[in-house]
């Protein structure tokens, strides 16, 4: 489904990425985790081209994400819905115009159309009653199932979530997650990177483990938490859980 | 008595009210176009400076930082007076219109370009990534917060300007203090200057007030 091969990346001189690859399998849910500054988030970020690759490449469905250009990169970004740390919902927009942006703008889909398609994601989401609200004044939890729910519109294959509880309050995270884990139960193919282990040992298909700039470790969740080979992953699994080592 | 007198001769008010009243309409249409034509202009040019091409944003920067820095009257004198030794002659109004309205695009641009910055790189993520071109994320996203940010100031430099259609008085546009010095100075009475006062009361203080409505309805939390 989604295919990262030979992945690198430079800032300058710094290079962040290197000789990534990853292959995500239809349906499959990825787990990324690592420590700060590894190179996560510059990884997700170069999958839709916010960042662009230094060189290497991805592939959608056997589509070259990484030869695409201008409008056609514009369709690409269509397929792959992305979720932020920090939500960036559209503050001037109410709850439902910016679930139905980028589907009338962008799908072209007809105003009547997009709406139902949003009401039906938000409701999806649990937020269907906040319809017309205004995103400021929403939770953060709310906000972040409004900015899923905002890409979901759009029928994406893959979804990539960037830290989607990181910036909530420990209370809002879990209607977060159990949106999250509602979307994999229905089968959608999810890369998530996140510090949320407990979510990633009860829901993740594989976890890959990056330090930096490099994947280090990748296997099931039981691998992963439960015999990790490297010396790196142990290290950052018992900061992780000092109590536990 | 000398007081009303002095600034309130009825007299006078009633030989001079039509002059002054087809001046308030001019004074009107010359600061609707300015004020129109300034802030299209201003919003155009900001809107070209996101692009990120020098040879675009260079000559935007110093329109912008040259409209700003010149006394918009030296620059009338200039285009009225000294223009026709090239050969381009412009009438009052004309002269009024475009430096008084590029005076306020160049302002109209970086208040504009303030409120763009200040859009978070998220908002123009959330765009891009949700396959929306640069130019409707700049459309749909960062340009509707980019302007209501600047609205207060937007209004307070729209109406900085149009005051300045007095300015058109030098070079003989029949404006509101044009008509009304020279009815001055023909009766030798105060009162046509307090009746100019008043006409510009009664223009700018509705606006001034509506300024207030407008800032209050769009400050929202962001
Ligand atoms: N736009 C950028 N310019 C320069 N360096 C960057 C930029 N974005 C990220 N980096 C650097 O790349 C490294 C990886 O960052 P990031 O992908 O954000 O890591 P993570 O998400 O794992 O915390 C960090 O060292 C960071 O400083
Ligand atoms: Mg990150």
């Amino acid at each position: 489904m989604l295919e990262i091969n030979q992945l690198e990346k430079s800032f300058g001189d710094t290079q962040v990425l290197t000789s990534i690859d990853l292959s995500v399998k239809p349906g499959e849910l990825v787990f990324v985790i690592g420590p700060s500054g590894s190179g996560k988030s510059t990884m997700l970020r170069c999958c839709n081209r916010l960042e662009e690759p230094t060189s290497g490449s991805i592939l959608l469905d056997g589509e070259h994400v990484t030869a695409c250009h201008g409008a056609a990169l514009d369709k690409m970004r269509l397929k792959i819905g992305m979720v932020f740390q920090g939500f960036h919902l559209y503050p001037h927009k109410s709850v439902l115009a910016n679930v139905m942006l980028a589907q009338v703008k962008a799908l072209k889909r007809s105003k009547p159309e997009a709406k139902a398609r949003a009401m039906e994601m938000l409701e999806h989401v649990g937020l269907a009653h906040k319809a017309d609200a205004m995103p400021s004044e929403l939770s953060g939890g709310q906000q972040q199932r409004v900015a899923i729910a905002r890409a979901l519109a759009l029928d994406p294959k893959v979804m990539l979530f960037d830290e989607p509880t990181s910036a909530l309050d420990p209370e809002l995270v879990g209607s977060v997650l159990k949106v999250m884990k509602q979307l994999r139960d229905e089968g959608m193919t999810m890369v998530v990177v996140s510090h949320e282990m407990d979510f990633a040992r009860e829901a993740a298909d594989r976890v890959v483990f990056m330090d930096g700039g490099v994947v280090v470790e990748a296997g099931t969740p039981e691998e992963i938490f439960g015999s990790p080979k490297s010396e790196r992953l142990r290290a950052f699994l018992s900061r992780l859980h000092p109590s536990d080592a | 008595m000398r007081f009303l007198d002095t600034f309130f001769d009825g007299a006078v008010m009633a030989k001079y009210l039509p002059d002054l009243l087809s001046a308030i309409v001019t004074t009107l249409w010359l600061s609707a176009i300015i004020v129109v034509g300034g802030l299209a202009l201003g919003l155009v040019l900001a809107c070209l400076r996101t692009l990120g091409r020098w040879y675009l944003t260079l000559p935007i920067v110093a329109f912008a930082d040259i409209g700003r820095a010149l006394p918009p009257l030296v620059v009338i004198l200039i285009f009225y007076f000294g223009l026709p030794g090239l050969g381009i002659s412009l009438s009052g109004p004309m002269v009024l219109i475009l430096v008084l309205g590029g005076v306020l695009a160049a302002f109209a641009e970086e208040i504009f370009w303030a409120g763009l910055t200040s859009v978070s790189k998220g908002q123009w993520e959330a765009g891009r990534a949700t396959g929306l071109s640069f130019a409707q994320t700049l459309f749909e996203i960062a340009l509707p917060q980019a302007i209501r940010m600047g609205i207060p100031p937007l209004v307070n430099r729209a109406l900085a300007i149009t005051k300045m259609t007095a300015l058109g008085s030098v070079i003989g546009v029949k404006e509101i203090l044009a008509v009304s010095s020279s009815a001055q100075s023909f009766s030798g009475s105060a009162t046509p200057l307090t009746m100019a006062a008043l006409a510009y009361l009664a223009i700018f203080l509705p606006v001034v007030i509506l300024s207030r409505l407008l800032e209050r309805r769009y400050a929202w939390a962001v």
